[in-house]
């Protein structure tokens, strides 16, 4: 669309960093003005911008330690979050911020009270309401140029090849072991990693699973016998301990879209914050 | 001749910790299953059992000096 480049290269404004660099920009304002009148979609406007030099304002604070090239690349990703609730919720809102184009997100539950204390989406407003639905609706006020899929679903081993759809990789943001055993299979047979994370009280763990690899077994012994719920039944779910565990999981889904290789990857994170004690463990090899 | 190994429990098996978790006396030939049960830890929970932080197995034998965590199964979202 030339007609769109001519139009961002007016557009571009020249703006100072902190640090006193200068780089070309685009405001929402603007944005949101193209978007209009050349009937273009956001998205596709953000990525033209970014393929030229310019950065959507919005998305100025995540450079330097994102690239354009990594700005322009995570807006082309596709990201599967699998639970809305509390990791889910908290996870949607930072990729959505962070830019990450297309969100697919899965969650057959409604808000309840005791969601409350944790759930991003989760307000007096929203109580009784569809998790995906509340959740699409406070990101398309975030970030109009996401591209939200909601499957007000479970995920099962049947259905998931709709509701993975093409994703590059699936966060794991649930809350039984039947389900996170129904991910993991899916994912293998989607060829996609995953970041798969659970908390108990103020203590949690995040992993990153390849598809080749041994995965939750490696975290839960045999599947088959563990149990379906953890510590998080006598402890609860604090929600410091949960938006820590969604950002080292947004955290790690990002370095893996971005192919680094500083990811978790043959490890497993765990924290207690009662004692501030973090370890990586090494998982297998 | 004993030796000393120190012994960090997470979450709901912290209660388990021993008074002297930092300096834990075991005899040679002692296995993580047997600390496991000398503290009345639940074997149940006793699933993701590190050493000098490497996952290891209940039946791992323990070295003079070892760092033994354990963490219970967690799952919520």
């Amino acid at each position: 669309m030339p007609d769109l480049r001519a139009h961002l290269a007016r557009e571009a404004t020249d703006r100072r960093r902190p640090d006193g660099t200068i780089y070309r920009s685009l405001s929402t304002a603007a944005a949101g003005r193209l978007a209009g009148e050349l009937k273009a979609a956001l998205r596709h406007i953000e990525r033209t911008a970014l393929g030229m030099g310019i950065l959507p304002e919005r998305y100025a604070r995540n450079m330097t330690t994102l690239s354009l090239e990594d700005q322009q690349r995570l807006l082309g990703c596709t990201a599967c979050i699998v639970g809305v609730g509390g990791l889910g919720g908290h996870v949607a809102e930072i990729l959505a911020r962070l830019g990450v184009g297309r969100l697919r997100l899965v969650d057959g539950d409604r808000f309840e009270d005791s969601n409350l204390n944790r759930q991003r989406f989760a307000d007096m407003a929203s109580l009784g309401q569809s998790k995906v639905a509340a959740a699409r609706e406070q990101i398309a006020a975030i970030n109009p140029a996401l591209e939200v899929v909601t499957l007000a679903e479970r995920l099962t081993t049947d259905n998931w090849p709709a509701l993975l759809g093409d994703a590059d990789i699936a966060l794991d943001c649930l809350d039984t072991l039947q389900a996170r055993r129904d991910l993991q299979a899916a994912c293998r047979k989607a060829k996609i990693p995953m970041v798969s994370a659970a908390v108990a009280g103020v203590s949690g763990q995040i992993a990153v699973i390849h598809p080749q690899d041994q995965g939750l077994a490696a975290l839960y012994g045999d599947l088959a016998a563990a149990p379906d719920r953890g510590a998080e039944t006598t402890l609860g779910n604090l929600p410091y301990a949960v938006t820590m565990l969604a950002s080292l999981e947004c955290s790690e889904a990002v370095k893996t879209l971005l192919g680094r290789d500083s990811t978790l990857h043959g490890g497993l994170l765990i924290f207690d914050l009662e004692d501030l004690s973090f370890e990586v463990i090494r998982l297998e090899g | 001749m004993a030796f000393h190994i120190t012994i960090k429990l997470f979450a709901t098996l912290r209660p388990y910790a021993p008074a002297d978790a930092d300096h834990y006396a075991v005899a040679p030939g002692t296995t993580v299953a047997d600390v496991v049960r000398k503290l009345d830890i639940p074997v149940k929970d006793a699933k993701l059992i590190f050493i000098n932080n490497i996952r290891r197995e209940l039946d791992t034998p323990l070295q003079d000096g070892d760092r033994l965590g354990i963490f219970p199964p967690v799952g919520g979202g």
